[in-house]
């Protein structure tokens, strides 16, 4: 196990694209964890900007501008990274737990249990998930708890596939017969054969669907549905178009969270499929 | 096809369809126990005016007399008024649904170029074609619709003045035929756009991948021992080959879309079903919601139906002869 995970991250270490991925992920992370020591969160409260220039463009004392409140855009996508980030990292949790919990009671009790799961799980696939999400989010309270939960209880099913078919191709080996014949229980063969074995594709599929919950994050405040007490990108880009900023042509208030977006969306997307690609050994050569 | 095949997929499909109006049923009234209160809270009605809007909702009686209600009420094909408006939910659904069909519905086509830049991306896998292709695909694909459409609106709408900001038709105006037709066409131009783009990279990327695992297959080289031109051996060996995943896919991406017509529909100010939503959201207006999530369910329930009995008529091996 500790050999495959070195030997993987060396293979890695030579994609260009991926290493890129990660230093623009790292640079996101560290933003989001020294914001509240390099800014005061009352900075971008309303009642302490009425000195500031309205819809101002960049400039030396705003980098990004100000929104129709005087309040600083840089400052805002600099918390909202907090909001976003923890969101789309918590509900992937959330996704992968479900997932993972399904898939494997689906693979390795078989029988009866495997056929209620995967109905369950081909209706939450069918069903269109946004959509979803924003009847679950309006019926529900809106806080950051919500959001997490909405976006955790409609993205399992596909984690729950895949988990599912490895644990059955992994059940099928010898090496597993061969410890359920010396007497191994259950409990045993999850987690020393099975759980070790399916590990390194979920967490590729980890990796991929971060950007997924992180996109449904930003939709869902978009639409409204957020937390109106946390500023996040897409809450930013909620009020940005809310207030006529594309009319103005203050484009310095809705390309920026745009951009961060995209740019942690996709270094996701890339780091994921590479680490695909290095556990894979089927996509490796593609 | 074997008509197990058939009449399994077409049972899945019911039970999902039974799934969503259980679903949709408790989620307004088991998570939220009681909806009249919470929407007209903070007017003053008496108790006898709650007790009439109940049964207007159809909230009276127990859960169980509720769901008996509520099911039947389906069957005719009522589903219920509108908190808002208080019309019924089924007409101004009719009004947005024809909008929303013409959009996506154009985006969709338009989307569907990127299956033919997939195969010839996956045909020369590794040319500096292959390599533009799946980079811009992914950047795509990384951009959320709603914010492309807020970059077009601000460059080609609000900046250079090409296309209106906004709805179905040039508001007052008294055109008809052609003319307003042409109208609604330069009205739609920006949105259905931005929905392709924001789609084009999926189906371009899947059919790369369809495409690169099928010029692996054994009978290719067969075709090319045989003597055909390149050419040949592309369009009538690998592409039809090529084709399975992608019509997985599109019944797949309908329903994506769909979802992303919803955030589309509201910055374009389109008088669909996704603005609707946007509308419904904001009040919340309850039964408007669960009409708009138990029609886009069904259409995307439908669109799966079809992809799956599509792909067992392409594909012999699935459903068995």
């Amino acid at each position: 196990m500790k050999q495959n995970v070195s030997n993987a991250w060396s293979r890695l270490r030579h994609d260009r694209l991926a290493m890129i991925s990660l230093v623009v992920l790292v640079a996101f992370i560290v933003m989001a964890i020294i914001t509240p020591w390099v800014s005061d969160r009352d900075d971008i409260r309303a009642v302490n900007t009425a000195d500031n220039p309205t819809w101002a463009p960049p400039s030396s004392q705003f980098l990004l501008g100000t929104d129709y409140l005087g309040r600083s855009v840089a400052l805002q996508i600099m918390w909202g990274s907090r909001v976003s980030l923890f969101v789309g990292l918590a509900a992937t949790l959330l996704t992968i737990v479900i997932g993972t919990v399904m898939g494997l009671a689906s693979g390795f009790f078989g029988g009866w249990t495997d056929a209620v799961l995967m109905r369950i799980t081909d209706w939450f696939l069918v069903v269109p998930f946004l959509p979803t999400a924003i009847v679950l989010a309006a019926v529900l309270n809106r806080s950051l708890w919500t959001i997490v939960f909405v976006i955790g209880i409609t993205s399992w099913p596909s984690t729950a596939r895949l988990v599912r078919s490895q644990v059955l191709s992994v059940r099928s080996r010898l090496y597993v017969d061969r410890a359920r014949a010396l007497g191994a229980g259950r409990a045993h063969l999850v987690r020393r054969h099975i759980l070790p074995n399916v590990t390194p594709l979920v967490l590729a599929s980890t990796t991929l669907a971060v950007p997924i919950s992180i996109l449904t994050e930003t939709t869902l405040s978009f639409l409204g549905l957020g937390d109106p007490t946390q500023v996040s990108w897409g809450f930013i880009l909620n009020e940005a178009r809310e207030k006529g900023a594309v009319d103005r042509g203050a484009w310095w208030y809705y390309m920026p969270p745009g951009v961060a977006i995209v740019m942690v969306v996709l270094a996701f997307t890339l780091l994921g499929r590479a680490m695909e690609t290095v556990l894979d050994p089927r996509l490796r050569e593609s | 096809m074997r008509p197990r095949f058939v009449i399994g997929k077409i049972l899945g499909a019911l039970s999902t369809l039974v799934f969503v109006v259980v679903f949709n049923f408790f989620l307004f009234r088991v998570v939220n126990d009681d909806p009249i209160n919470s929407m007209f809270r903070g007017r003053n009605l008496t108790p006898e005016q709650l007790e009439r809007l109940r049964v207007k909702f159809n909230l009276d009686g127990t859960k169980w007399e509720q769901f008996v209600a509520y099911v039947q009420q389906l069957l005719r094909g009522d589903l219920g008024y509108s908190l808002k408006s208080s019309r019924p939910v089924s007409t101004v659904i009719a009004e947005a649904i024809w909008p929303t069909v013409l959009l996506v519905g154009t985006s969709t086509l338009l989307a569907m170029l990127g299956i033919v830049l997939g195969y010839r991306a996956g045909w020369r896998r590794g040319s500096t074609f292959d390599a533009t292709a799946t980079s811009v695909s992914m950047l795509t694909y990384s951009m959320p619709e709603y914010w492309i459409g807020m970059v077009a609106l601000g460059v080609f709408a609000a900046g250079l003045g090409w296309f209106p900001v906004g709805g179905l038709n040039d508001p007052g105006s008294t055109a008809t035929g052609i003319e307003r037709l042409l109208d609604q066409l330069h009205h739609m131009i920006l949105p259905a756009t931005v929905l392709a783009v924001a789609y084009i990279g999926e189906y371009m990327i899947v059919a790369r991948s369809a495409m690169i695992d099928t010029s692996r297959e054994d009978y290719l080289q067969l075709a090319r021992a045989k003597g055909l031109r390149e050419a040949d051996v592309r369009k009538r060996h690998a592409q039809p080959n090529a084709l399975l995943p992608v019509v997985s896919l599109s019944a797949i991406n309908f329903g994506f879309v769909l979802s992303g017509a919803i955030a589309v529909e509201s910055i374009f100010s389109w008088p669909g079903i996704g603005q609707q939503i946007q509308f419904a959201i904001s009040g919340p207006d309850f039964p408007m919601l669960q009409g708009l999530f138990l029609l886009i369910s069904a259409a995307v329930i439908f669109a799966n139906l079809v992809a799956d009995l599509l792909y067992g008529y392409l594909d012999p091996r699935v459903a068995g002869r």
